[in-house]
């Protein structure tokens, strides 16, 4: 089932920005604002005949990955070698004969046909785009062929049909035919089952796995429900906030979380087994925002086991007020609200934050004795009242690495020795717990 | 253990061009105070259609009968007026994709303010604002926030606010139509973390709709698996996932993928049109074990324990089988992508 | 061989069978106004083609066999409609003006579409400058008040073309090349983000090939819609044109817009025919254009669309299931 070991893909510190559009103005003169880094800084590989799991929340750039190894959106920087060679700066006419080699299938089956087409003109118009059949009688042939292959036979009763005629899982049938029509070596299927009924998703998870069977392809699989990848993949790439936090064989994935985030992510699947019930330990909050992401470990807001390396700044602390005044009653929330002032200042990422009102003080010893378990504690350096006012300090970020561990690979300072020594080196340093 | 509503023999079908679509047909479900049950099944098996049914929320041209009994009082037979004074401070209802459902142009405060003077005309600004912000930060959503616009929340900040919103006027009991289907899976588990423990937090009982069985089992204390437009079975979520009864259950429960799945499974054929559905039992076409009787008569609802329900010829009335009707039944071959 | 080619014209059909589906199936209201506000329509282009025919005379004749026809005449005597104040034919005068109407309706109908629909795609799809600064151009051009903006062009026009169809023509055109634009340009842009047209670069078609069978047919759709409710419109623009004497001259041809503003002065003296059948002629022909262009949108949009349905009826017979299977 797994690859030979030839690599197909090598992908090497590549990153897929997207800018920010600013106003009419800005655009007017040219300026750009600020971007959203959907992909940053991802190296992996992808070996002939296997089939690799990009999993990872909405807006962990997994989408975006897949289009820029495709170059339908323009690498940032970085390279992506296919078969050998080079392919994110390439001219539009070698592109095109790229695109032969390498299909995508897209979530939203009911969005991926032009439903101004039938099948016949949909699923054959790759032939007709790279010249590969001769007149129109050939086209129909072969898609014909290729309708059956992926089950929707008779292939009569769907060929001048419109995407509107089909179910969902037809229509995803009919897309999957289109993308392998041109014989490609790499498919790359963008959450392909996820918009479909529960059980239609193991048909045509069935249908894939044959197709690669018979075509020999290579997958990339984006998905983010860990159960199908853990069955249809043999490598899985865990996501988070554009960069890959861990990545390796699927059953090491599987029998030993690394990361907390893939952890987190293992517990929260809903199974059919109601011995279980819904875990109360996740991670809070949702995946912060790409343009602004924390310092650090992007994770470390959410972390529950982060410590004095992670990243800790002044948002986190907005957060953790916010939080402390969700679970009061109004009137104690008003009074620490007033002595706090507006949060507004802490939104800019900061490892020192200097807040008005000496009462901060004692509001943050309390919030830290009723939780002192709160990792966010680890990462504050210093707290001093000086003229009425609180000086606050974090720890310096240190910027994960992905680094192996056992059989994967895994970006966490847990496993980096020289994390785990410095932040005993700040442990002892740092404020007495 | 008290049902806040009944619902008996209730038939909600819509009028098409081809005839009447039997979107529920013949449902009847009682749902505990303080309970969760969960209403599972395919896609097109009429889930949302009887979510919606029972708070008298269907397009025009659908029609309703039978019972929806809430304090003693049918809701099918309602004035409408009289209707949707109940619908917010008695039977509330969440929806999948909060943004549509939440005004844009107005803060949160301003909906939480419309929504409560709208019901409860007595309160005064501050106590709308304090049980606001009550409910609000159950759910987690700080007060620093209550004046933002909804485009400033994320996905699941905003599916907390709707919840939030429903539950302001504590309703008896909440319809929720697949409320997670669009958040991630962190995102969804602290999502149905806040809705199991309803319960314990407002004592309403909630009508959980989805197609995701995982869910059910977790956070469900019954459940009800729909097919067709009618209940094939019907127990204690439990129960029901631990030993299956209906065959539709089962395989539905086989097809599932989780992470124990080393095979996959899929049932053949996708449910029927509801125009014409199948004669007898509506899963005969596709039933690995259907008999002689099942396309010939109508199952009839049985009790195989005293608290689970069963529509299926399987477990009886042996009575009302005719002689030979249990001898397996050819089933007709089904082309391999005839699918939902 | 001869079935196959059937079957492939068969297939050919199917495209166009299934765009015209909706109007065939459209029920109500809907249905109502389109096939009146056709019927309408039809009976101006029929009194159009057929002008040479139905008119009993030419547009500015105001005599026959050498004697002059009575000024003023009232409806009647051998002038059904009456005569004007320059003895000719109302009856004729509103036939011909039809061919006029039709003629320049037409012609900026098609000036537009093909200025506008294509500006729109290409703009919409490529964005860039181009897209930006069409935009500010249509933008600016829409601002205008339409009337005065097809005065303005009518009045430049006028001196150097010589076809006063043309160059209403043209001043109506002006004046719609913005709607399409911007019509067509807004669709293709969301339609830009759809799948299937990442889809179709994904498989390597060029940008034009995607404009013309990914794009072009998904955008189109509205455009009858509102071509017919411009063509409407431009009847409208083309009669203020005549009615305040910028219109087609009156040496080249009818113009109902044109013959009210003449008949202003008569109205004061109880003059009535000169000025009722033309403004009454307008109003139908405006009324037809409307209805249609209304009719379509409400059976195309299907937010709007309401087909015909069957009511519930729960005591309808229920399935009767057979019972064969049960004998053996
Ligand atoms: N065309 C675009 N312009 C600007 N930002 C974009 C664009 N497409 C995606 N993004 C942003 O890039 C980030 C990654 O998006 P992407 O679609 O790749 O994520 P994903 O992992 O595929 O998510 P999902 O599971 O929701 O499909 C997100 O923050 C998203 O908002
Ligand atoms: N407004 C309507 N008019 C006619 N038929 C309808 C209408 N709404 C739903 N239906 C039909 O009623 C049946 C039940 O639909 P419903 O939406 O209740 O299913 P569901 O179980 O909620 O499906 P899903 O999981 O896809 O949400 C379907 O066959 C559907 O096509
Ligand atoms: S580095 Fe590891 S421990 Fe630290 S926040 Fe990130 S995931 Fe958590
Ligand atoms: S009644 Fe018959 S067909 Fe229906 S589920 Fe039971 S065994 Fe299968
Ligand atoms: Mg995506
Ligand atoms: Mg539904």
């Amino acid at each position: 089932m797994s690859g030979n070991g030839e690599v197909l893909v090598k992908v090497d510190g590549l990153k897929t920005y997207y800018s920010i559009r600013g106003s009419f103005l800005d655009r007017l003169v040219g300026r750009t604002g600020a971007a959203v880094r959907a992909v940053d800084d991802v190296s992996l590989e992808l070996r002939k005949g296997e089939v690799l799991g990009l999993v990872g929340e909405s807006g962990s750039g997994k989408t975006t990955l897949g289009r820029t190894l495709l170059g339908l959106v323009p690498a940032t920087d970085g390279s992506v070698e296919f078969e050998g060679r080079e392919i994110t700066r390439l001219s539009e006419h070698d592109r095109r004969l790229m695109r032969r080699r390498m299909q995508i299938v897209f979530q939203d089956p009911h969005a991926s046909l032009n439903p101004a087409m039938t099948i016949a003109q949909a699923v054959g118009h790759p032939l007709e785009i790279h010249g590969l059949a001769k007149g129109r009688e050939e086209v129909r042939l072969r898609v014909a062929d290729v309708l059956e292959r992926v089950g929707l036979a008779p292939a009569e009763q769907y060929l001048d049909k419109y995407p509107s005629d089909l179910s969902g899982g037809q229509k995803q049938r009919a897309v999957i035919a289109r993308a392998i029509i041109l014989n490609p070596v790499l498919l790359v299927a963008d959450e392909p089952v996820s918009m479909l009924d529960m059980s239609v998703r193991a048909k045509i998870l069935e249908l894939m796995l044959a197709l690669k069977h018979d075509f020999d392809l290579t997958y990339l699989y984006i998905t983010h429900d860990l159960a199908t990848a853990k069955f249809f993949c043999d490598r899985i790439a865990i996501m988070y906030l554009g960069r890959i936090v861990e990545i390796g064989p699927s059953e090491a994935i599987y029998e030993d979380p690394k990361h907390p985030y893939t952890q987190a992510l293992l517990r929260a699947i809903p199974e059919p087994d109601p011995r279980r019930t819904i875990p109360r330990d996740l991670p809070r909050g949702e995946v912060p925002d790409a343009a602004r992401p924390p310092l650090g470990c992007s994770f470390h807001p959410r972390c529950p086991k982060a410590f004095e390396v992670c990243g800790w700044e002044s948002r986190d602390l907005k957060e953790l007020l916010e939080r402390r005044w969700a679970g009061m009653e109004e009137a104690g929330f008003e009074d620490e609200q007033a002595s706090v002032g507006s949060l507004e200042p802490l939104d800019d990422p900061a490892t020192h934050a200097r807040m008005p009102g000496g009462a901060v003080k004692a509001i943050l010893d309390e919030a830290r004795a009723e939780d002192p378990a709160e990792p966010f504690w680890t990462g504050v350096r210093r707290i001093e009242s000086a003229d009425g006012h609180v000086e606050i300090d974090w720890h310096e970020p240190v910027a994960p690495r992905l680094l192996p561990s056992g059989q994967v690979e895994v970006e966490c300072h847990l496993y980096d020795e020289e994390a785990l020594a410095e932040a005993e080196k700040r442990r002892r340093s740092g404020i007495p717990r | 253990m008290s049902a806040v509503l009944e619902v008996r023999n209730l038939r909600l079908w819509y009028g098409t061009a081809r005839g009447s679509v039997r979107a529920v047909d013949g449902v009847s479900l009682e749902i505990a105070a303080g309970s969760v049950l969960g209403l599972v099944g395919e896609s097109g098996c009429g889930k949302s259609t009887l979510g919606r049914g029972i708070l008298g929320l269907l397009p025009e041209g659908a029609r309703a009968d039978g019972e929806v009994l809430y304090k003693g009082r049918n809701l099918v037979t309602m004035a409408p007026r009289e209707l949707r004074r109940l619908r917010g401070p008695d039977l509330g209802l969440i929806f999948q994709e909060p943004m549509t459902r939440l005004n844009p142009l107005l803060r949160i405060e301003d909906h939480f303010r419309e929504t409560l003077e709208q019901h409860e005309s007595k309160l005064t600004d501050d106590a709308i604002r304090r049980r606001s912000l009550d409910t609000l930060g159950r759910m987690g959503i700080p007060p620093t926030r209550f004046r933002q616009y909804p485009h400033e929340f994320s996905g699941g900040m905003r599916q907390r606010i709707m919840i939030a919103l429903a539950l302001v006027l504590r309703p008896s009991l909440l319809v929720a139509d697949e409320p997670t289907t669009s958040l991630d899976v962190i995102v969804e588990a602290q999502i149905l973390r806040i809705l199991a423990d309803l319960k314990a937090n407002f004592d309403t009982a909630l009508l959980l709709i989805t197609h995701n069985l995982g869910i059910v089992a977790e956070a469900c204390d019954r459940v009800a698996v729909m097919y067709a437009g009618q209940i094939a079975e019907e127990g204690p979520a439990r129960d029901v996932f631990a030993e299956p009864k209906h065959p539709y259950t089962r395989e539905l429960l086989r097809s599932t993928i989780s992470l124990e799945t080393t095979e996959l499974h899929s049932i053949p054929g996708a449910p029927p049109n509801l125009i014409t559905p199948p004669t007898g039992c509506r899963f005969h076409p596709r039933c690995p074990d259907v008999m002689r009787v099942c396309p010939a008569r109508d199952p009839i609802e049985t009790r195989p324990e005293p608290d689970r329900r069963v529509l299926c010829w399987l477990y009886g009335p042996d009575g009302d089988i005719p002689p030979g009707g249990t001898e397996p039944a050819e089933r007709e071959r089904i082309a391999l992508a005839e699918e939902a | 061989m001869a079935a196959t080619a059937i079957e492939r014209l068969h297939r050919r059909s199917l495209g166009i069978r299934r765009a015209l589906g909706p109007i065939a199936e459209a029920r109500g209201m809907a249905r109502g106004m389109l096939w009146t506000g056709a019927g309408i329509t039809l009976v101006f282009v029929l009194l159009a083609i057929f002008a040479p025919v139905l008119s009993p005379y030419g547009f500015d004749q105001y005599q026959a066999g050498g004697r002059r026809f009575a000024q003023l005449a009232h409806p009647g005597h051998g002038h059904i409609l009456g005569t004007t104040v320059q003895s000719t034919d109302v009856l004729s005068r509103i036939v011909w003006g039809t061919q006029t109407e039709l003629e320049v309706v037409g012609l900026a109908l098609a000036f537009g579409l093909v200025i506008g629909v294509p500006l729109g795609l290409i703009a919409g799809y490529f964005g860039g400058l181009f897209d930006r600064a069409a935009v500010l151009f249509m933008d600016a051009m829409f601002a205008f008040p339409p009337l005065l903006l097809a005065i303005v062009i009518a009045f430049l026009l006028g001196s150097s073309v010589s076809s006063g169809v043309l160059v209403a023509a043209l001043a109506i055109t002006i004046t719609y090349v913005p709607q399409y634009f911007r019509v067509v340009r807004n669709h293709v842009i969301s339609v830009r983000e759809e799948p299937y047209v990442e889809a179709a670069r994904a498989l390597g078609a060029k940008p034009f090939t995607i404009l013309r069978k990914y794009v072009f047919f998904n955008v189109v759709q509205n455009v009858p819609v509102i071509a017919t409710l411009n063509a409407a419109d431009a009847v409208l623009t083309l009669t203020a044109l005549g009615f305040l004497g910028y219109g087609v001259q009156p040496t080249q041809g009818a113009e109902w817009g044109y013959d009210v503003s003449r008949a202003v002065s008569d109205a004061a003296s109880g003059i009535w025919w000169t000025g009722l059948f033309p403004g009454l002629a307008i109003v139908l022909l405006v009324t037809g254009l409307t209805l249609v262009g209304e009719g379509l949108n409400e059976t195309i949009n299907p937010v709007l669309r309401k087909r015909s349905i069957r009511r519930v009826d729960f005591a309808a017979p229920s399935l009767e299931p057979s019972t064969e299977i049960l004998e053996p």
